[in-house]
């Protein structure tokens, strides 16, 4: 049943719309407008004075080492951010989902990380992993291993992969649990009978039904760990080792503000959003013709 | 094909006892209905027969074999389930080879069963369509057919039919226990109405509050009720229950008439006044009030008088016909 709710005029309509269209007009049109406007620009050292340079911009970026490396650093970021978080958020839903007692529990708890800012979470994890002080890094001492971020590549992914997906295990748990909670017991009952263990019920039935939500989810990740991973990286990494950790967002900031190359970070950030829309426009398109609704 | 013992089982959640134990010998190829007002524990006893409720005491057997401790995929059995229980994502089809696909069945033979439900059940046109492009009755049937191919020992079903317009429940009440004939399977049938239990069932169990109050074939339960309570869930419109008192009998025991074994009548004994009448057609109902304020019902033809609201008229019955049960509601 849909209900629809008819306006006789025209005004009402657009002063309800109004605000909303007025903050993504400040927020996101105007900024991007400029971001646009400005790549094709190289500004003078002290900002006094804009010369044109048409595609100079993105000609000169595309055919940079170091971008392209960025490139496939966040691909490999993104996947695995998105990999483990979904991951992780799946298994301990499906656990939650089998409780029959003080599930309640189990959820707040498990919710809480999702309140904690990606900056906090980052220097909690920096803490935690610290090359002299930290008390993880010291048990693997204990253990022979010299754990050291701050020099070692690998480390330095691993560390911001888990410290940007352990904020996103909370929010992507809750959806997991709302989803498997809406799938009818008495199906999954049905595939009980028919002679399915747990693991077939879960591939042939269950993860079937859940694919809104999965899908829901991959696309919300993926965007997360685009943009909203800055503040981990930031605390953590600030981009290294070697820029082994520099994603596409943190290239931006860092080629702008740090760098003072506003013209190139302008570019940057006008890839950025062309490969995040083109992103989500394929994943509509050939990812949910595969959701069972 | 199989028979199934039930033998004092009992259930309990945590310190509530729901099913307070049940003994039932089903014959092989037998249809059985356990039927009971809602919350009366029927929904429990069947799932615990299929395995999906642990039971706390008591032995269930299938074929001789104890099945407590199985798993309900082991048991071979077969469940229907009132909202289907189809998988969405899956044709007809898919659907209804769900079962063999997991138990390693050949393709072929796979292809050759779920064609001999499909012709069964006329659902040949619909096999590669979604469970959401059918319609109730479809569905039903796709449900029906799902337990078909697996071929089990016992058939389980649970209001399966609930669900169903009227016109479309009768329908598929003779199309089911025309199928169980079919196949002789043996099978138990929970339902709350009691049409379906009198129409349908070999033998009913009528369950009152996690009781069995009696078990019989279903004429034998319609002419001799054991308790008050089975007196008035089974039969419609139900049994009118009058205080002996009111007949001017001593002691503290109900009695009951059914309405179409009574007549209205000048002469009759006990005077009521006539509240209103629903007239069906083929028949009457008349509802009467008794000067103590009990409700009475009587049938009537189409052809007999009804009389006016607000007249008294005498009733009348065979005394044979009279059903007397004690204050704990047994017939005595």
């Amino acid at each position: 049943m849909e209900k629809r709710v008819k306006f006789k005029g025209l005004w009402l309509p657009i002063l309800l719309v109004f605000p909303q269209f007025l903050i993504t007009a400040i927020f996101f049109f105007y900024p991007a407008g400029q971001a646009i406007w400005q790549s094709l620009f190289i500004p003078d050292p002290f900002g006094l004075s804009m010369q044109w340079v048409g595609l100079g911009n993105f000609e000169f970026l595309l055919a940079d080492r170091y971008y392209r490396a960025s490139f496939f650093t966040t691909a490999v970021f993104s996947i695995l951010v998105t990999v483990v978080s979904m991951g992780v958020a799946l298994y301990l839903a499906v656990l939650a989902d089998r409780l029959v007692k003080g599930s309640g529990t189990y959820r707040t708890l498990l919710i809480w990380p999702y309140a904690v800012a990606p900056a906090v979470a980052g220097v909690l994890w920096l803490f935690m992993f610290n090359t002299r002080v930290g008390v993880v890094t010291w048990y693997l001492g204990l253990l022979g291993y010299d754990w050291n971020h701050v020099l070692n590549e690998g480390e330095a992914m691993g560390l911001v992969v888990v410290a940007s997906a352990w904020g996103r295990i909370s929010y992507n748990f809750l959806f997991f649990l709302a989803g498997l909670q809406a799938i009818p017991r008495s199906v999954i009952e049905a595939a009980a009978i028919d002679g399915a263990h747990f693991w077939t019920r879960f591939r042939t039935i269950v993860f079937p039904l859940l694919s809104p939500t999965t899908f829901f989810l991959l696309v919300v990740n993926i965007i997360y760990s685009f943009f909203e991973t800055f503040g981990v990286i930031h605390t953590i990494t600030s981009g290294g080792p070697q820029q082994a950790t520099t994603i596409l967002v943190y290239k931006v900031y860092a080629d702008g503000f740090v760098g003072q190359d506003l013209g190139s970070s302008a570019a940057q950030s006008v890839i950025l959003l062309a490969i995040v829309s083109l992103l989500t426009v394929i994943q509509f398109k050939y990812i949910e013709r595969r959701v069972h609704y | 094909m199989a028979t199934l013992t039930l033998n004092n089982v009992k259930k309990s959640f945590g310190k509530t006892d729901v099913i307070h134990g049940i003994s039932i010998n089903v014959a092989d190829g037998e249809f059985i209905v356990i039927v009971g007002p809602s919350g009366c524990g029927k929904s429990t006893l069947l799932r615990m027969v299929a395995g999906l409720e642990t039971t706390t005491s008591g032995d269930i057997q299938i074929d001789g074999r104890r099945v407590n401790d199985q798993e309900p995929m082991d048991r071979d059995i077969a469940m229907v389930f009132q909202n289907y229980a189809l998988y969405p994502h899956m044709s007809v089809f898919d659907n209804m080879a769900y079962g063999l696909k997991i138990a390693r069945t050949p393709r072929a033979e796979i292809e050759e069963r779920v064609a001999h439900a499909a012709k069964l059940l006329q659902l040949e046109t619909y096999l590669q369509r979604k469970p959401r492009e059918l319609s109730g009755g479809q569905r039903q049937r796709v449900a029906m057919g799902r337990a078909i191919v697996r071929k089990p020992s016992v058939f389980l079903f649970d209001e399966p039919l609930s669900n169903l317009d009227a016109k479309l429940r009768v329908q598929m009440r003779l199309e089911i226990k025309a199928l169980q004939r079919e196949l002789g399977v043996t099978a138990l049938y929970v339902t709350h109405d009691q049409v379906e239990a009198m129409t349908m069932a070999d033998r009913m169990v009528v369950m009152n509050g996690g009781i069995a109050d009696q078990i019989g074939e279903p004429l034998e339960v319609y002419a001799n009720p054991a308790t008050e309570f089975v007196a008035g869930f089974i039969g419609s419109p139900p049994t009118n229950f009058l205080s002996a008192e009111i007949l001017g009998q001593s002691g503290d025991a109900k009695i009951g008439v059914r309405p179409e074994h009574t007549r209205l009548s000048d002469s009759g004994s006990l005077k009521a006044r006539a509240a209103y009448s629903e007239a069906l057609g083929a028949e009457t109902l008349v509802h009467l009030k008794c000067a103590d304020g009990t409700q009475f019902t009587v049938r009537q033809d189409a052809a007999s008088m009804i009389p006016q609201e607000g007249t008294e008229v005498g009733l009348d019955w065979d005394p044979a016909n009279e059903m007397r049960f004690d204050s704990s509601g047994r017939r005595c």
